[in-house]
């Protein structure tokens, strides 16, 4: 008796709650407010990102001197003369190798640096923000303090100092292609400025590795340090290592900062993205040119970060849950 | 006995609690040879900042002199006040001009990025995949690589040497819209639930609840924004040709290539524009962290 009496006081609740019913009108539309949330943003990208992908495809198909409307359809003309011009080639040649080595080698040094932090007891932070502070300079400032004090190429340059020490001859780091110094004032650049970026990675990824996998791995006998690392840090840490990867080699593509700012008055060392500066931007405003290279540029970055993929095997390393 | 109750879900398992527990075993390196690297590379790390710094203060003949010290005899505080003296050199300006660009780009890039992701996230739209990909699209077009043609654009609408044309193409990150959206697609579905059972359509849920529930992120996406806008050199380059329009970066650039060198002036702008950066490196690093650490594993 009293219990239906209890099921009685009780129906009136589902009744307050039922209000939650779908809005109708605009303001509830789905439709409505997927436009009003996204409707900004893809028209922008509209207009500022498919616009000039487009444009400048279309471009590169014209003979464009100094003129963004032109009429002079060329074909493949302006494609076979980038592909013919020494100093694009040249420059996507030189740029294959530089990427080849800085991307291991910043790899390796960002890991290194995460796997050394992250082994550290006392002042642990305190590390880990000095190796990162790099990330805050800029890659003219860094450029500038590269140029003009640690590799400056007279004798009160930083490098020629300690070389002095030694009773070795000034090096002009960047002034005399010949031999190539100009690449270790680069890379040693680089290497500054990107390591703790890609450090910080590896260590959120380090601390993510389940402990049981080391604490199995004792009870079976495996040693700490070369064995666990490769055979446990390592394989645990492939997600990243191909995040950083991918980033490292477009990063590496794409360098321009640092190249227009050591080599500005030079004609070695161009990276594609300064050569395409000059011949854009430069005295020919050659937009035609300036645009097939472009596009040949993102064909071939396209290009080597899936072969990348493939070789690493892109989302095999994402079975981390 | 109710079932009307609406369910009360379990709260999410302990997550995990910063418990540092011991890895397995040492390692290759003795501790000795842990602290001696760890030297070794702070003082690598550090030495381009400390010659930035001593050369900022030394005068021009203590840079370039024969006998070339590692600590300066005496220190040159006038060389603050005779960079922003200097008529000549418009330094002050290219930093304002850096402070604007920078805070803009960064609130421009989270509104746009993150109400864009939120509705590729979160509202239901029989086509919201086709756009996804549209704008997944993008990532693989590097950015540097369109910056002909977007400068042909912006040239043709006017913005040269103007904060429209330094700020607004920049405001479009496919990248940042991603990591929005992957964000809030872990969002907890049951705020915004009740905050449409309290009568609130997605405008005013995406405001009223989920906004405030995702402050660190967005801390996060606002730290490493505002660290690239600030950095960026190619496009302002580009966009910058009146030297009044320049930011610090291409400021700098301009002083670096010019012949006629002051050092100790231009190791002091170069101080400078580091300088904010160094403020927000201090007291926004947890958030730098946390942003990078996301940015670069889903990345």
């Amino acid at each position: 008796m009293s219990t239906t009496k209890t099921r009685d006081l009780a129906r009136p609740a589902p009744a307050k709650a039922s209000p939650a019913k779908p809005r109708r009108g605009l303001r509830g539309s789905p439709t409505f407010n997927f436009w009003l949330f996204t409707g900004p943003f893809l028209i922008g990208l509209t207009i500022f990102v498919y616009a000039p992908i487009l444009w400048s495809l279309w471009l590169s198909f014209f003979e464009a001197r100094f003129t963004v409307t032109p009429d002079k359809f060329v074909g493949f003309e302006n494609y076979t003369y980038m592909l013919t011009n020494d100093d694009f080639v040249g420059s996507l040649v030189t740029f294959t190798v530089f990427a080849a080595f800085i991307v291991p080698t910043t790899w390796a040094l960002s890991l290194g640096l995460a796997l050394l932090v992250n082994r550290l007891r006392f002042m642990r932070a305190f590390f880990r923000s000095v190796f990162f502070l790099p990330t805050a300079c800029s890659y003219v400032a860094a450029s500038l303090i590269w140029k003009m004090s640690i590799f400056s190429g007279v004798r009160f340059g930083l490098m020629n100092t300690v070389l002095g020490w030694f009773g070795i001859e000034n090096i002009a780091w960047l002034a005399d292609p010949n031999p190539p110094w100009y690449w270790l004032v680069i890379v040693t650049a680089r290497l500054w400025l990107q390591a703790g970026f890609y450090m910080i990675l590896f260590i959120a990824a380090l601390q993510n590795i389940p402990d049981e996998l080391y604490e199995a791995a004792s009870i079976d006998g495996a040693k700490p340090g070369w064995q666990t690392f490769w055979y446990i840090t390592l394989p645990q840490l492939r997600a990243t290592s191909t995040a950083v990867i991918l980033l490292l080699l477009v990063a590496a593509y794409q360098a321009f900062d640092e190249f227009f700012n050591l080599l500005s008055k030079t004609t070695w060392g161009r990276p594609p993205l300064v050569e395409l500066y000059y011949k854009a931007l430069g005295e020919s405003q050659d937009y035609g040119a300036g645009s097939a290279g472009a596009v040949i540029l993102t064909v071939l970055i396209c290009a080597v970060t899936l072969l990348q993929g493939k070789i690493m095997g892109f989302g095999r390393g994402e079975e981390s849950k | 006995m109710t079932t009307t109750m609406p369910e009360v879900r379990e709260s999410a398992p302990p997550s995990g609690k910063p418990v540092r527990v011991k890895r397995g075993g040492g390692g290759v390196m003795s501790s000795t040879g842990l602290y001696i690297a760890t030297g070794v590379a702070t003082f690598l790390f550090l030495v381009p900042f400390y010659l930035l710094v001593r050369n900022a203060l030394s005068t021009d003949a203590e840079i370039t002199g024969e006998n070339w010290k590692f600590f300066p005899t005496d220190i040159q505080w006038g060389n603050i006040g005779e960079l922003f003296s200097d008529e000549t050199v418009p330094f002050a300006q290219s930093l304002w001009n850096s402070a604007v660009v920078a805070t803009l780009h960064t609130v421009g890039v989270l509104l746009v990025c993150s109400l864009a992701g939120y509705g590729l996230a979160r509202i239901p739209y029989k086509h919201a995949n086709k756009v996804f990909y549209a704008v997944l699209g993008t990532l693989m077009v590097p950015t540097a690589v369109t910056f002909v043609p977007s400068f042909v654009l912006v040239s043709s609408l006017g913005w040269v040497d103007t904060y429209r044309g330094l700020i607004i193409p920049g405001l479009f990150s496919g990248f940042t819209c991603f990591l929005f959206r992957q964000y809030f697609l872990g969002f907890p579905k049951e705020l915004e639930e009740a905050a449409r059972v309290d009568g609130l359509g997605y405008w005013g849920a995406y405001w009223r609840i989920v906004v405030p529930n995702s402050l660190n992120f967005f801390a996060a996406m606002a730290t490493i924004t505002f660290i690239q806008g600030w950095n960026s050199f190619l496009w302002p380059l580009v966009i910058g040709q009146d030297p009044g329009s320049w930011t610090v970066q291409v400021a700098l650039s301009n002083y670096m290539t010019n012949q006629t060198v002051v050092f100790h002036m231009i190791f002091m702008a170069t101080a400078f524009s580091i300088l904010p950066l160094v403020f927000v490196f201090l007291f926004l690093q947890r958030w730098l962290v946390q942003g990078i650490a996301q940015t670069g594993i889903k990345g």
